[in-house]
């Protein structure tokens, strides 16, 4: 083997691998909290809207569910210019992001409150709890509590699939690698060390979630 | 000038379809050898295979696809090899499916009851013969649904090879809107694609797991 491995010119360039991984973690705690939004609104839509509305979020669903992210961030990145709305890369990646992961969440929400008995909520009400108090204490917290692992493996997914908007030249921790490897040529030893940071976030977010499952969601209910 | 988006662009993406086609199965083919390999060791009672696999898949599911196509397209050069972007994504998907299917099958090994092995062991099976005639036929079952599920997940996923040049579907689709920049055309007809090759396997995975909910609900 003739190679020599050079780490040099990558670890010369830690600034900018760091605002890449920050900038990675911005757009994916941001999608995944709007996402959020579009999943709970969908979700409520699917199990007690409007039939219309339901074939609408049906429809949304299948469609990005079953085409890649890639293809679905070309055609807000390109497209969306030719309909007259010029998008940033950065904001086209959050776009497409929010838009992707808003799918998969609907699905996850969806399951979780259809997880709760309706006995529970009838059960609360002739107890006399409040609308609100039954909602707030009977469904919403065992509810989250079925689909906090679900939601948390969507994030650390949304955020490694977030390394495809390199394609469009967001500022991500990957299209940083793509900068650097095109500068130095060191490709091989970029994008190691760039998997590496990848790797050590989503070891440290999965520990930090399930911490948080067992310190907030313990069963059975300590408080 | 710009193209106009034509007949022959529209089949140049169609066309180009069957390396998606082809990209999937071969990964799909290789992931189904070593996720096997990988279940297997993953429920092994030697501790040091046992770890290794899990290791494997730890990183494989812990870091971005793409960074695995890059690691191994630019990885063959660092070691010597000539580079070619097809080898280099049919390797990393194939070592991609495999820690996905070994999970996804470690899961459906150790949901055959206890029995079954305790019954196994009473009938004086050793193991292969356990793993063969008893186990594997029951987790199979199981794992039918999860399989196909991630065959969807598989073929979406062989779109990242257009980014280290393979002219695959999306890649066709990047090359004619570059020559007729009609993105909504374009991209749409590309999405269609997958949409068609997706689909029907997503409503099978979904039926059969269904049917299987109800086989086993007693």
């Amino acid at each position: 083997m003739t190679y020599t491995f050079r780490f040099g010119p990558v670890l010369e360039a830690y600034r900018d691998l760091l605002a890449g991984a920050w900038l990675t973690l911005q757009l994916s705690a941001s999608a995944m909290l709007l996402g959020l939004v579009v999943a709970i609104a969908c979700a409520w839509a699917k199990t007690s809207g409007p039939k219309p509305l339901r074939w609408v979020v049906d429809c949304y669903i299948e469609i990005i569910r079953n085409t890649p992210f890639l293809v679905q961030i070309f055609f807000i990145f390109f497209g969306l210019p030719a309909a007259g709305l010029r998008l940033s890369p950065n904001a086209a990646a959050l776009l497409a992001m929010v838009i992707n992961v808003g799918a998969y969440a609907t699905e996850i929400i969806r399951a979780g409150i259809e997880s709760i008995h309706k006995g529970q909520v009838e059960a609360g009400l002739a107890l006399g709890l409040k609308p609100l108090q039954v909602f707030r204490y009977i469904v919403l917290k065992p509810a989250l509590r079925t689909v906090y692992p679900a939601l948390t493996s969507q994030f650390i997914l949304l955020m490694l699939t977030s390394s495809v908007v390199s394609a469009i030249s967001a500022d991500d921790l990957t299209s940083m690698a793509n900068n650097i490897q095109s500068l130095t040529f060191t490709s091989f030893e970029v994008y190691l060390v760039v998997t590496l940071m990848y790797l050590a976030m989503s070891l440290a977010f999965s520990a930090v979630f399930s911490a948080i499952h067992r310190l907030a969601f313990a069963y059975p209910d300590r408080r | 000038m710009l193209r106009q988006f034509g007949t022959n662009e529209f089949l140049f993406i169609l066309t180009a379809a069957r390396w998606t086609v082809l990209l999937s199965l071969i990964a799909f083919a290789g992931g189904a050898i070593g996720g096997l390999i990988v279940a297997l060791s993953r429920v092994s009672s030697l501790k040091a295979l046992s770890l290794t696999a899990g290791g494997f898949i730890q990183v494989f599911q812990g870091t971005p696809l793409l960074m695995q196509l890059f690691l191994v397209f630019f990885g063959a050069t660092t070691l010597g090899f000539d580079t070619n972007p097809w080898i280099a994504a049919a390797v990393a998907l194939t070592l991609n499916a495999s820690a996905f299917l070994g999970e996804i099958w470690r899961g459906c090994i150790q949901a055959v009851p206890k029995g079954q092995w305790e019954a196994a062991g009473a009938l004086g099976l050793h193991y292969p013969a356990t793993m063969r005639y008893i186990i594997l036929p029951q987790a199979f079952k199981i794992a039918l649904p999860p399989t196909v599920g991630f065959l969807v997940q598989l073929i979406k996923a062989t779109s990242l090879a257009a980014i280290i040049g393979f002219t695959e579907v999306t890649r066709a689709g990047q090359i004619i809107n570059n020559a007729t920049f009609r993105p909504f055309v374009v991209f749409g007809i590309v999405a269609a694609i997958y949409f068609i090759l997706c689909w029907p396997l997503s409503h099978l995975s979904m039926r059969l797991e269904r049917r299987f909910a109800a086989a086993t609900t007693r």
